[in-house]
Order: structure tokens, then sequence, then C-alpha cells
């Protein structure tokens, strides 16, 4: 089978805010249409690694590349047009409140493509339709429940057909139940339009559910690049100590669950 | 021992500096695509036609008090006929203009502020940059020019606003008939009293809305940083549009050669 030609690449990258070392030396590749998930524990610098993938932040060391394009040589058109080919899922789905639901995808569309009305808001329809939320279309942002939001937030990223889509934290502050129907989500879009796809996450079940790859990090460094079976037997302590607290969050969570059904 | 001001000089350089570069992106800005125009339209609604009502209180208040205040005095020196004349020209240079800008920016400055500022915290302006919808023309630029463009409407309205309230009380208090009063102010009132008045209204403006969306676009710290982003651009706009009006009115009295 031909090897799948790479997305991102990030070579070499460090990044800290003031003395604290969020990154440090991480290199990754992203391939298309496969979905990477990101794993680590609060502060280990995910969520700063996929700011640094979309151009959102400057490393302070290392090359990102998109499409083989070194980000920090792009001119701002340059940008704008990769950015186009990027769906970004923020964790709390980021819609613009003074918007409706159909105007933020809408509103994405209207600025980035010539179509006419009646094909945007086909599109606009289709988009909401694949995440379940046709008929939230004129509701206003606040009406909408967390998940709901992420929802949305989801449709606005792939209105404009993205060849990789990032997902940050997509199903943190979610019951249970919503988080799996997320992860869900995750995988039958990414089944249905074949995208590229990094999750960022410490959602070990939504790992499980959804990976080809996990990556894994701790303290700004990477432990663990490999499929998300290997981890069990990766027998690191770091990772070890992860998996651990993971799955007692895990048991406690079925057990909660358990107890309120 | 000494206490902190909250406020150190380092911070205080570190900000005019920020605010200078803001405005200097705005110019450089204000002229590259994409033209927001409906938003500008939007926003130029949202902050004139928002303000109309307290405007409208704050100038008829002015006009009544400072007729009130200032009646017994021109009375006492003989010159009870200038008064609409004294109050016209108080207005219309410099009261309205300033007090309107400065009550503006209270409702404006802090809306803009917390409005972009909750924006910023919730990740919607990184939502945009990330879409690559060019969050500081949409979100920046548009403000800043509806509050160029209301501002001197603003200033307008209320000058109307406050004779017609010093025309009431020169009714009450003296009998005066508003065809008289009209015509004493038209006759005592012209061109350098009314329009360097109205046209530094546009920098104040250009000052509301800089300072506003500076603070916004720049807020960190959550939710507190949001209601410090809010209280920080009416502080600071308040007081710049203070300290510009002073350089202003020397500009004005240089050009217009006005005594």
């Amino acid at each position: 089978m031909a090897e799948k030609k790479t997305l991102i690449s990030v070579e070499n990258i460090s990044k800290s805010f003031g003395k604290l070392n969020v990154l440090n030396d991480i290199s990754l590749e992203i391939h298309e249409g496969e979905t990477l998930t990101v794993l680590g524990k609060s502060g280990s610098g995910k969520s700063v690694m996929l700011k640094l993938i979309v151009g959102l932040l400057e490393p302070d060391k290392g090359i990102i590349s998109f499409d083989g394009v070194d980000l920090s040589l792009m001119s701002v058109k340059d940008l704008h047009a990769m950015r186009k080919q990027i769906g970004f899922l923020f964790q709390g789905g980021a819609l613009f409140d003074s918007m409706s639901v159909g105007e933020n995808l809408n509103f994405v569309l209207t600025a980035h493509t010539d179509m006419s009305l009646v094909d945007r808001e086909a599109r606009v329809v289709k988009a909401l339709d694949l995440v379940g939320l046709k008929e939230k279309l004129d509701e206003m942002p606040s009406s909408l429940s967390g998940g709901q939001r992420k929802r949305a937030g989801l449709a606005r990223s792939i209105v404009l057909q993205p060849k990789l889509i990032l997902y940050d934290e997509p199903t943190t502050g979610l019951d249970p139940i919503t988080a799996a129907s997320i992860a869900e989500l995750i995988l039958s879009l990414q089944n249905q339009l074949g995208v590229a796809s990094v999750v960022v996450t410490h959602d070990l079940p939504t790992a499980y559910t959804i990976s080809d790859r996990t990556i894994v990090l701790d303290g700004g460094k990477k432990i663990y690049d490999g499929p998300v079976e290997g981890l069990r037997t990766a027998n690191q302590s770091h990772l070890n100590e992860f998996l651990e607290a993971a799955e007692l969050d895990r048991s406690r969570r079925e057990k909660i669950i358990h107890t309120v059904l | 021992m000494k206490q902190g001001t909250g406020l150190s000089f380092n911070k205080i350089l570190t900000k005019i500096g920020g605010i200078s570069l803001f405005a200097f992106r705005f110019f450089r800005q204000v002229v590259s695509p994409p033209f927001e125009f409906k938003e500008a339209v939007k926003q130029t609604y949202e902050i004139g036609v928002r303000s109309f009502s307290l405007v409208a209180v704050v100038a008829i208040v002015m006009g009544a008090v400072l007729t009130m205040q200032s009646r017994p005095t021109m009375i006492k020196f003989g010159a009870e006929a200038f008064v609409p004349a004294m109050v016209a020209v108080s207005v219309l240079r410099e009261l309205c203009p300033v007090i309107i800008s400065v009550i503006v920016a209270g409702r404006v400055a802090a809306g803009i502020g917390a409005e972009l500022g909750s924006m910023r915290v919730t990740e919607q302006i990184d939502a945009m940059e990330v879409a690559a919808l060019n969050p500081f023309n949409y979100l920046v630029v548009t403000r800043v020019i509806a509050c160029m463009i209301a501002l001197p409407l603003l200033t307008i309205y209320g000058d109307v606003i406050a004779m017609i309230g010093s025309a009431i009380v020169q009714q009450v208090e003296a009998g005066m008939s508003f065809r008289l009063f009209y015509n004493t102010v038209m006759n005592s009132i012209n061109f350098v009293d009314f329009v360097p008045g109205m046209l530094k209204t546009i920098i104040f403006g250009f000052i509301i809305g800089v300072v506003g969306c500076y603070e916004g676009f720049n807020s960190d710290g959550g939710t507190e940083g949001v209601g410090r982003s809010a209280t920080d651009a009416v502080v600071i706009s308040s007081l710049l549009i203070l300290i510009m009006d002073m350089l202003v009115v020397k500009v004005t009295v240089l050009i217009f050669d006005v005594a």
C-alpha cells in the first residue's frame, strides 16, 4: 500500500511562556486521512501544540510545515489560504455570540467562497445535519447546551470542507454519554469526509474509540508515539501513571452512571 | 510603607506604547480589504442610536443647569440679555463636545472593552483568526469608524437638545419666547463656535474606539480580565479625551484666531 502523504510536519519545536517550558523538542507528522490523538495531563502542552500547528502561536525553536511549506516563511495571504484548509474546534465551541448557529456557518462561507445564497444555505444545512443540529439553525449560541455548542462549532469547522480538523479537548466538561456521542461523531465525520484529524484530549475512552495513532505528552516531552493499543504494553512509568489515573477516572464514571441509571 | 497604586510607570509606558501601535495598525488596516461595510453600519447604529436617550438627558440637563447657574450672576452685572449667547457659545464650543464624549466613553468604551474581552477569553477572536476571517478588520476597524461617525452626530444632536433645555429655562424664568431665544442665539454664534467643537469629537470618537478595542482585544485573565478591560477602557479613554481636548483647543485658537 502506498504511504500516505504528510500533511503537517512538526520538527524539533520548543515553546516557552516566560520561564515555563511548555513544549521541548517535539517532532511529529500528521498524514492525510489519519486520526492522531494527543494525550497528556492538563498543562502538558497539548493545546499549545494545536495553536502552533495553525499559526496562532509561533514556536521559539523548530519548524512546522503544512503541505511541505514552512509556516514561518508564509505570507499572510498564504497563511490564510492554509487556514481555509484547516478546521479548528475550540474547547467551548467558540461560536460567535452575536450570530445565530446558521449565521456562524454562513459567515465563514460568505467570507471565503463565491457561492450563491441558495448554495450556501444548502451547505450550512448539510453541515448541521452531519452533526445532528439541523433544527438549531436559527437558535442563538446562548440557548445551546455545552455539547450542542461543540457540535455547532464542529459544523462550522467542516463547512469549508477542510483537509484537516484540529479538536481541542472535544469531550472535556461533558457528561460521559454526551462525550461518547461526540467521539462517535468525530469517527463518523472521519469516515464520511475522509479528513485528517488531530484530537487533543485527556479522555482515554475517546482516544481508544477514534485513534489511528496516539502520542502522549508529559512535561513538554513526547513519551509515546504509536498505535493506541500499544499504550498498555509500552511500560513506561510516566505513561503507566497517566493510564492508571485515566482508568480510575473511567471506572469512577462508570460506577456513577451505573448508580444513576 | 508607601501603598502601591497598582499601575507602575513601566505598565503605563507599556500601555501607551500598546495603544499607539494599535492605533497605527488601525490606519494600516482601514485601507486594506476586506471592507466590512455592513458591520460598520450595524456598529454605528449600536453606538449612535442606542446612545440617543442618554445623550438627550445629559444635554437637556446641561443646557438647563448652565442657564440656571449663570442667570443670577449675569443679572448682577446687568448682562441678562447675553445669557442665551453665553450658554450657546459655552455649549457649542466646549461643554457639549467634551461632556457628551466622556459620557459616551462610559457607555461605549466599556461596552466594546467587555464585548471584545469576552470574545477574547472565549476564544472567539482566535476562532476568527483560524478561519482566516481577519478579526482586526471585522471587530476593530468597524467599531473605531462607527465611533468616529457617531460622536459628531451625537454632538450635533446634543447641541440642539442642550439649547432646548436652556430655552425652556429662559422661558420659565425670564418669560423669553422661543423665537426670541432662537434669534438671539443664531445672531451670536458663528462658524468657529460650532465647527471646531464638532470636528474634535471625531478625534474623541477615535480615542473611544481605539482604547475600547485595544483593551478588549488584549484582554486576558478570564472574567476578571474582562471586567478590568471594561474599566480600563473607560478610565483611559476619558483621560485621553480631556488631555486631547486641551491640545485641540490650543490648535483651534491658533488656526481660527478665536479670541
